[in-house]
C-alpha cells in the first residue's frame, strides 16, 4: 500500500469528505494560509476555495456556537484549532450545548460538529501550547474523542467524524504530522471505540494513546532487548473507549502500564486503571503503573521540558517496575518529536 | 382581523398561558424545572415573530416561553415539557430552558448568550446554502455583557449574515440593575453600531412599534444587508425565575410603572381606539382570554395524564445509534 504522512492523510480525508458531501466545510484561524495548518488544510483550500475553507476571527467562544448553529441547520463544520489549548475558550458551546444537544432536546438530527485540536510539544511550547485535553473532553457524555496515532487512523477517524452524526473532538499531536505510514486510498472510516493492537506481547500490557503509542512501541523494543514481551494497545478513541480490548489483554499479561501525555489525576490513565480494577481485578498480578507528565504545568526551558514529557525510557522502566525486574541501563531512544526541528 | 388584533390576540394568549402556568407552578409544584416566565415581555416576542416567515428560524435564551409560542411552538408539547413528561417537546429531558420545535422553526432555547452564536451560525448556513431564511435570536440585556455576544456580532457583521439579534432589555440581570452592570451613557444598540451592525432602540412594550421595526430589520437581513440588532426595552412582571411577582424591595417603587407600561394593556387601549364595527374590544379580548384559558387547561390536563419517560430510556440518545 502507498505511504502518506499523518498530515497528508488528514488532508486527503478532508478533501475526499468535502468532495463527497457539499455540506462539509473547514473553518479555523489561518486554515487558508500557505502553511495550511501543518499542511492539513492547504489542499482543501486549493480544491474548494475560500467559500469552503474559511479563515475565521479570533473568537473560539462564539465560533464553537456559530459552527454548531450551522450543524443545527444541516451543515458539517470541521473546525480547526491550531492549538488545542484554545479549545478551552470554546467549552461553553462544546460542553453545555453540543455534547448535550441530541439528549437534552431529544433532537434526532443532532449536531455533527467536528473539531480538530493540535497538541504542541517540543521547542519550548510550554504551559499553554502543549496541553493534551483528552481527559477533559473525555469526561462528558455526548462527545466522541479520538486520538489518532497513525496516518491511517488519522484519515479513517476524520472520515468517521465527518460521516457521523455526533460532535467529535479529534486531538492530533504535532509530533506526528511528519510520521509516515500506509494509508488506504479510498475513504474508509475507522470506527470510534475500537482499539488497535500496535504490538503483540505476553508479559505486560501498555495502553498508550496518540504520540504515546509510538513511545510505547519504542519502549517495547527496549524491553525486547532484555527479554520482556510487551503488548502495546492504542485505543484510537478515548470516548468511547475499547475497554474490552484492554481487559482481555490484561487478563492475559497480568500487568498494566498506562502511558499518557495528560496528567494522572482524574485522567485517561486513571480511567484505564479503573476499568481494569472494576472489571478484572483478579487479573492484576502487580499494581498498575501510570506514566504521565509530572504534576505541574509544562515548562519551556529545554532540560525541564525534556524531563517533563514522558518517553519510551520511562515507559520501559515502568514496565520493569510492574514486573518487579531490575531497571537495566537502556539506550535512550530518539523521541518521536525529534522530527520537529523548529523553530516555531 | 387587523395586524394589531392578531398580535394582541397572540399576546393575550401568551399572557393567559403564562399566568395560568405560573399559578400552577407555585401551587401544585408539578413543574419541577427552573422557569423564567415571560409575563410582561409578550410584545417583544409577538412583534418580532409576526414579522417572520414560517421558514425563518428563532432561537432564544432561557426566558423562552413567549418566543416559542409566538413562533408557533406546540403549547401541549411545552406544557408537557415543563411537567417532565415523555410527550414534552424535548421528551421531558430539557425542561423550560431547553424548548425546541424545529417543525415551526423554533430551533432551540438555551441559557444566557449561547444561542447568539448558534443563531449566527444558522444564519451563516442559510447563506452557504443559498437560501433566504432569516434567523432571529432573543436574548436579554445580561447576555449582551458576555463575550459570545461581541464575538458573534463581529463575525455576523464580517459576513453580512441574515441574523436579527433581539435584545430584550428588561433592565435586570436576576436582581442586578443595568446601572450596576454596564457603563452609564452606553447602550446595547449603540455598541452594535461599533461593529458596523445596523441597530435600533424601540419601546419593547409597544407591539406595533416592535413589529414595524422588525419588518424593516428582516427586510434588510433578507436582502443580504444583515445583521441587525433591535434593542427592545421591556419589563418583566414576575421575578427572574419562578412564579412570584417581581417585588424585591428595591424594585417595589417601580411596580406601578411596570403595570402601566404593560404591553397587553397598551395594545388593548390601542384596539379600543380603533373601529371594530359591531363588537366591543373588551368583549373580544375577554373571549380570546377565555379561549386561551381553555387551551392551557387542556394542555395541563394532557400533560398531567401523560406518562413520565421510562427510566429504561435514561441512556438513550446520548449518541446517534
Amino acid at each position: 500500500m502507498r505511504e502518506l504522512t499523518y498530515a497528508q492523510a488528514i488532508s486527503e480525508a478532508t478533501v475526499q469528505c468535502m468532495a463527497a458531501d457539499p455540506s462539509v466545510f473547514v473553518a479555523g484561524q489561518n486554515v487558508d494560509d500557505e502553511k495550511g495548518t501543518h499542511g492539513t488544510t492547504r489542499e482543501a483550500f486549493e480544491a474548494f476555495g475560500p467559500s469552503r475553507v474559511i479563515d475565521v476571527p479570533n473568537a473560539e467562544n462564539a465560533f464553537a456556537g456559530i459552527a454548531l448553529g450551522t450543524a443545527a441547520a444541516g451543515m458539517r463544520p470541521l473546525v480547526v484549532h491550531t492549538r488545542a489549548d484554545f479549545m478551552l475558550l470554546a467549552m461553553d458551546s462544546v460542553i453545555n450545548l453540543a455534547s448535550k444537544w441530541r439528549y437534552v432536546y431529544g433532537d434526532p438530527a443532532g449536531v455533527p460538529l467536528v473539531m480538530r485540536g493540535v497538541v504542541g510539544r517540543g521547542w519550548g511550547q510550554g504551559a499553554t501550547h502543549s496541553q493534551s485535553l483528552q481527559s477533559v473532553f473525555g469526561h462528558f457524555p455526548g462527545l466522541r474523542v479520538a486520538t489518532p496515532a497513525t496516518p491511517a487512523d488519522a484519515k479513517g477517524l476524520i472520515i468517521s467524524a465527518l460521516q457521523g452524526r455526533d460532535p467529535v473532538v479529534l486531538l492530533e499531536n504535532r509530533g506526528l504530522y511528519s510520521l509516515k505510514g500506509e494509508v488506504p486510498e479510498e475513504a474508509v472510516p475507522v470506527p470510534f471505540g475500537r482499539g488497535r493492537v500496535a504490538r503483540r506481547g505476553d508479559d505486560v500490557t501498555i495502553v498508550a494513546a496518540s504520540l504515546m503509542a509510538h513511545e510505547a512501541e519504542r519502549a517495547a523494543d527496549l524491553l525486547a532487548d532484555v527479554g520482556v514481551s510487551a503488548e502495546v494497545l492504542d485505543p484510537r478513541s478515548v470516548r468511547p473507549l475499547d475497554g474490552g480490548l484492554i481487559m482481555s489483554s490484561v487478563a492475559r499479561t497480568g500487568h498494566l502500564v498506562v502511558a499518557d501525555t495528560s496528567w494522572a489525576p482524574f485522567g485517561f490513565s486513571a480511567e484505564v486503571a479503573a476499568i481494569v480494577a472494576e472489571n478484572v481485578p483478579g487479573a492484576l498480578r502487580s499494581p498498575v503503573v501510570r506514566v504521565t507528565p509530572p504534576d505541574c504545568p509544562a515548562p519551556v526551558s529545554f532540560p525541564l521540558e525534556e524531563a517533563f514529557h514522558p518517553d519510551a525510557e520511562r515507559i520501559a522502566r515502568a514496565c520493569l517496575t510492574a514486573l518487579r525486574l531490575d531497571a537495566s541501563e537502556f539506550r535512550t531512544p530518539r523521541p518521536i518529536t525529534a522530527g520537529f526541528s523548529g523553530p516555531f | 382581523m387587523t395586524p394589531l388584533m392578531r398580535m394582541l390576540r397572540e399576546m393575550v394568549r401568551i399572557r393567559t398561558v403564562e399566568t395560568a402556568l405560573a399559578e400552577l407552578y407555585r401551587d401544585k409544584q408539578e413543574m419541577r424545572t427552573p422557569t423564567h416566565f415571560s409575563v410582561g415581555q409578550e410584545a417583544t416576542a409577538v412583534g418580532v415573530c409576526s414579522a417572520l416567515r414560517p421558514d425563518d428560524r428563532v432561537y432564544s435564551g432561557h426566558r423562552s416561553h413567549a418566543p416559542y409560542l409566538a413562533k408557533g411552538g406546540d403549547l401541549h408539547a411545552m406544557v408537557a415539557e415543563l411537567h417532565g413528561k415523555r410527550t414534552g417537546c424535548a421528551g421531558g429531558r430539557g425542561g423550560s430552558m431547553h424548548l425546541i420545535d424545529p417543525k415551526v422553526g423554533f430551533m432551540a432555547a438555551s441559557i444566557l448568550g449561547e444561542t447568539i452564536a448558534v443563531g449566527t451560525g444558522t444564519a451563516w448556513a442559510s447563506v452557504m446554502r443559498g437560501s433566504d431564511e432569516v434567523t432571529a435570536v432573543f436574548f436579554g440585556d445580561g447576555a449582551a455583557e458576555e463575550g459570545v455576544f461581541h464575538e458573534s456580532l463581529n463575525f455576523a457583521a464580517l459576513h453580512n449574515l441574515p441574523v436579527l439579534l433581539v435584545c430584550e432589555n428588561n433592565g435586570y440581570s436576576i436582581t442586578s440593575p443595568l446601572t450596576a452592570r454596564q457603563p452609564r451613557g452606553t447602550t446595547v444598540w449603540e455598541r452594535a453600531r461599533g461593529y458596523g451592525v445596523s441597530s435600533a432602540l424601540v419601546d419593547g412594550n409597544d407591539v406595533e412599534a416592535v413589529h414595524d421595526a422588525a419588518v424593516e430589520a428582516v427586510r434588510l437581513c433578507r436582502r443580504g444587508r444583515g445583521p441587525y440588532l433591535l434593542e427592545l426595552t421591556t419589563r418583566r412582571l414576575l421575578e427572574h425565575v419562578g412564579p412570584h411577582p417581581d417585588r424585591d424591595a428595591e424594585h417595589g417603587a417601580e411596580t406601578d410603572v411596570r403595570t402601566r407600561s404593560c404591553p397587553v394593556v397598551r395594545a388593548s387601549n390601542a384596539l379600543r381606539s380603533a373601529d371594530l364595527g359591531c363588537e366591543s374590544p373588551d368583549r373580544v379580548v375577554d373571549r380570546w382570554r377565555q379561549e386561551a384559558e381553555q387551551e392551557v387547561r387542556l394542555a395541563v390536563e394532557a400533560a398531567r395524564a401523560a406518562p413520565f419517560p421510562s427510566t429504561s430510556t435514561l441512556l438513550d440518545g446520548v449518541h446517534h445509534s
